[in-house]
């Protein structure tokens, strides 16, 4: 039987707090995770959650809002973080970022329509003595040229074919 | 595929046994940790630059209450821009920064460790488990380290989540309470009141590092490195225009000419000292020195090349700052936009000299009236560029392309 995806995600949510302690410093390491299985921390997920910190929604939306690594909304499977920082700048960048843009169709701040990628800049990635760098995930991938930007996005892809069986996550 | 290991220069750490540290520690009284600290007059290695044996004194010294317990937390933040050591040192050289945290509990008498580590990192994060799982099964950390009944410390990772505020300790203590990365008003101090409000030691990875040195090498080892009022050698993260970026050691007190020397950046054009909250250096300053009496860093070096516009420059680390301001007070809120914009007209050539002064008076205001370091420092680049490179800066003309100069 297939539970619904609302109910899904309302019991992992239970799961999760159950686990992390139902207190205020564990509400980051709770959104985390709770974005990590889902993709996103959606709104129904940030009300489960205040509800059981006994905190009010508002509370829980304000920290998810502040931090650029959580969001509400869903994003790509993989994300893509490319560094605007200066380190980066000076090796290249602009192009990386142009060439990303041409690979997988979409402009910075979108997701690609099959849901497996999406582009964003980011801040210093402690990378800067390899620029210019980016951040797929977790993964790290340094001194990036627009000749490489195929490999790193193909990187991606064998991993989709990998979990070939596996759907994105809930959107 | 995980080409992250940077070039590195060889390091004094390379050299401290794992152990030496802790054990000598564990010979001394806490005062006698604290007082050897001390001695060996070792400031911050974040930046800022307080004196790490002052800050553990006033942590042993404050008063828990009742049933809680005292913190030691290692901030693993590393957000400023052109700083990249601290992630050297986690992946090389984890022990010697757990084992210093380990000497601050002794020392302070804290129950529980943090570190508090950048999501940009987490991909050292299954190393760093590994380590403290190693510490854990070989009697370092957990219940009676080193079979001393009543020495109980662990540590624990928690991630950041993408805001560089929250490497300022009192918006990561924000953060570790699981709310908005929003900095404190100061006082009261960590170490006074910190994390869930009790006595709190924050201090930076290779702080850390360096405290496991020190209590295995000695104070007077220590200090007979560096400067008077800057003791030791330090860390830096050097990146830009040069032949061979990466990280290095120097004593505190190196001349800017002399770092340009070694990782191939002579003939550079200005450096940029601490990051984006650091000043921009030029040519005719390279005999200056990196310590705290004179370019004070938490060891961010950038170079850069003749050739390279030092507007485009400053227009980055404003993008940076407008970005990662918390806006929780006007000053850096509202003058960081104000002097992105600004920045745009001097591109565009469309900035009279009055308004270049009034965005000047406008950095002043920032750095006497925000609230915390982040806009206190962030016109800096801005102002020290302008002050340098003022043939840069005014009467540019728009090119075709849209481009500038
Ligand atoms: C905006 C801002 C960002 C900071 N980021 C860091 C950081 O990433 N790492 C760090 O160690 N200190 C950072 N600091 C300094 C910390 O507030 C604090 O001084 C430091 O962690 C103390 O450790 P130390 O004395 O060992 O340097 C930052 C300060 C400010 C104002
Ligand atoms: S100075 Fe900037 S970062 Fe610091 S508290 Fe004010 S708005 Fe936030
Ligand atoms: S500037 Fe890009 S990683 Fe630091």
């Amino acid at each position: 039987m297939l539970a619904n995806p609302q109910q899904q995600l309302l019991d992992d949510v239970q799961a999760i707090v159950g686990r992390l302690g139902r207190t205020r410093p564990a509400l980051l390491p709770i959104l985390e995770e709770v974005q990590a299985r889902h993709g996103c921390v959606p709104d129904a997920a940030m009300q489960a959650v205040a509800d059981a910190l006994g905190i009010h929604p508002s509370e829980v939306h304000g920290v998810v809002s502040f931090y650029a690594f959580l969001h509400h909304e869903a994003r790509g499977r993989f994300q893509l973080r490319l560094c605007r920082t200066i380190g980066c700048d000076l090796a290249g960048t602009a192009r990386v970022a142009r060439q990303l843009e041409n690979e997988l169709g979409i402009a910075f701040g979108e997701t690609t329509r099959d849901g497996r990628f999406s582009l964003e800049w980011a801040s210093c990635l402690g990378q800067c003595d390899q620029g210019p760098a980016l951040l797929a995930n977790e993964r790290v991938y340094t001194r990036v040229t627009p000749e490489r930007v195929h490999e790193v996005i193909e990187d991606c892809r064998r991993v989709f074919g990998a979990h070939a069986a596996q759907p994105a996550p809930a959107h | 595929m995980q080409p992250t290991e940077s070039k590195r220069a060889p390091l004094t750490f390379d050299s401290i046994e794992s152990g030496a540290g802790l054990a000598a520690a564990m010979k001394k009284s806490r005062a006698d940790i604290i007082a050897e600290l001390s001695a060996s007059r070792l400031r911050g290695r974040g930046g800022a630059g307080f004196p790490t044996g002052t800050k553990w004194n006033l942590a042993a010294a404050a008063h828990v209450r009742e049933g809680q317990f005292k913190y030691v937390v290692c901030n693993a933040d590393e957000g400023e821009p052109g700083t990249f050591k601290d992630r050297v040192l986690l992946l090389e050289h984890a022990d010697l920064v757990l084992e210093g945290m380990t000497i601050a509990s002794r020392a302070i008498g804290a129950k529980k460790g943090i570190l508090y580590l950048r999501a940009e990192y987490a991909y050292l994060r299954p190393h760093l488990e590994e380590v403290l799982a190693r510490r854990r099964a070989t009697g370092r950390l957990g219940q009676g380290i080193l079979r001393v009944t009543g020495f109980d410390f662990d540590v624990e990772i928690r991630m950041g989540a993408g805001a560089y505020v929250c490497g300022e300790e009192t918006a990561l203590i924000e953060s570790l309470e699981g709310n908005r990365g929003e900095p404190r008003n100061r006082p009261p101090f960590p170490v006074d009141t910190g994390f869930l409000g009790q006595p709190t030691v924050v201090n930076n990875v290779e702080t850390f590092a360096a405290v496991t040195a020190i209590l295995a090498r000695g104070a007077e080892w220590f200090r007979s490195m560096g400067t008077a009022a800057s003791a030791g050698f330090k860390l830096f993260s050097v990146s830009g225009d040069c032949e061979r970026p990466g990280v290095y050691e120097f004593p505190l007190g190196t001349t800017i000419a002399e770092l340009l020397e070694r990782v191939g950046g002579t003939g550079a054009k200005a450096v940029q000292v601490g990051g984006a909250s650091g000043t921009c250096v030029p040519a005719s300053q390279f005999d200056r020195r990196i310590a705290f009496e004179d370019l004070a860093t938490g060891g961010a070096i950038i170079v850069f090349a003749p050739g390279r516009d030092m507007l485009h420059v400053a227009r980055n680390f404003m993008e940076f700052f407008v970005h990662e301001s918390c806006g929780q007070c006007t000053p850096c809120r509202a003058g960081n936009a104000k002097l992105l914009e600004g920045i745009g007209m001097l591109e565009r050539g469309e900035c009279s000299t009055a308004y270049l002064q009034e965005l000047l008076a406008l950095c002043e205001t920032m750095q006497v009236a925000s609230k915390c370091g982040l806009g206190q420092s962030s016109p800096n680049a801005f102002v020290s560029i302008v002050r340098h490179f003022p043939d840069e800066i005014l009467g540019r003309t728009p090119t075709a392309a849209g481009g500038v100069r």
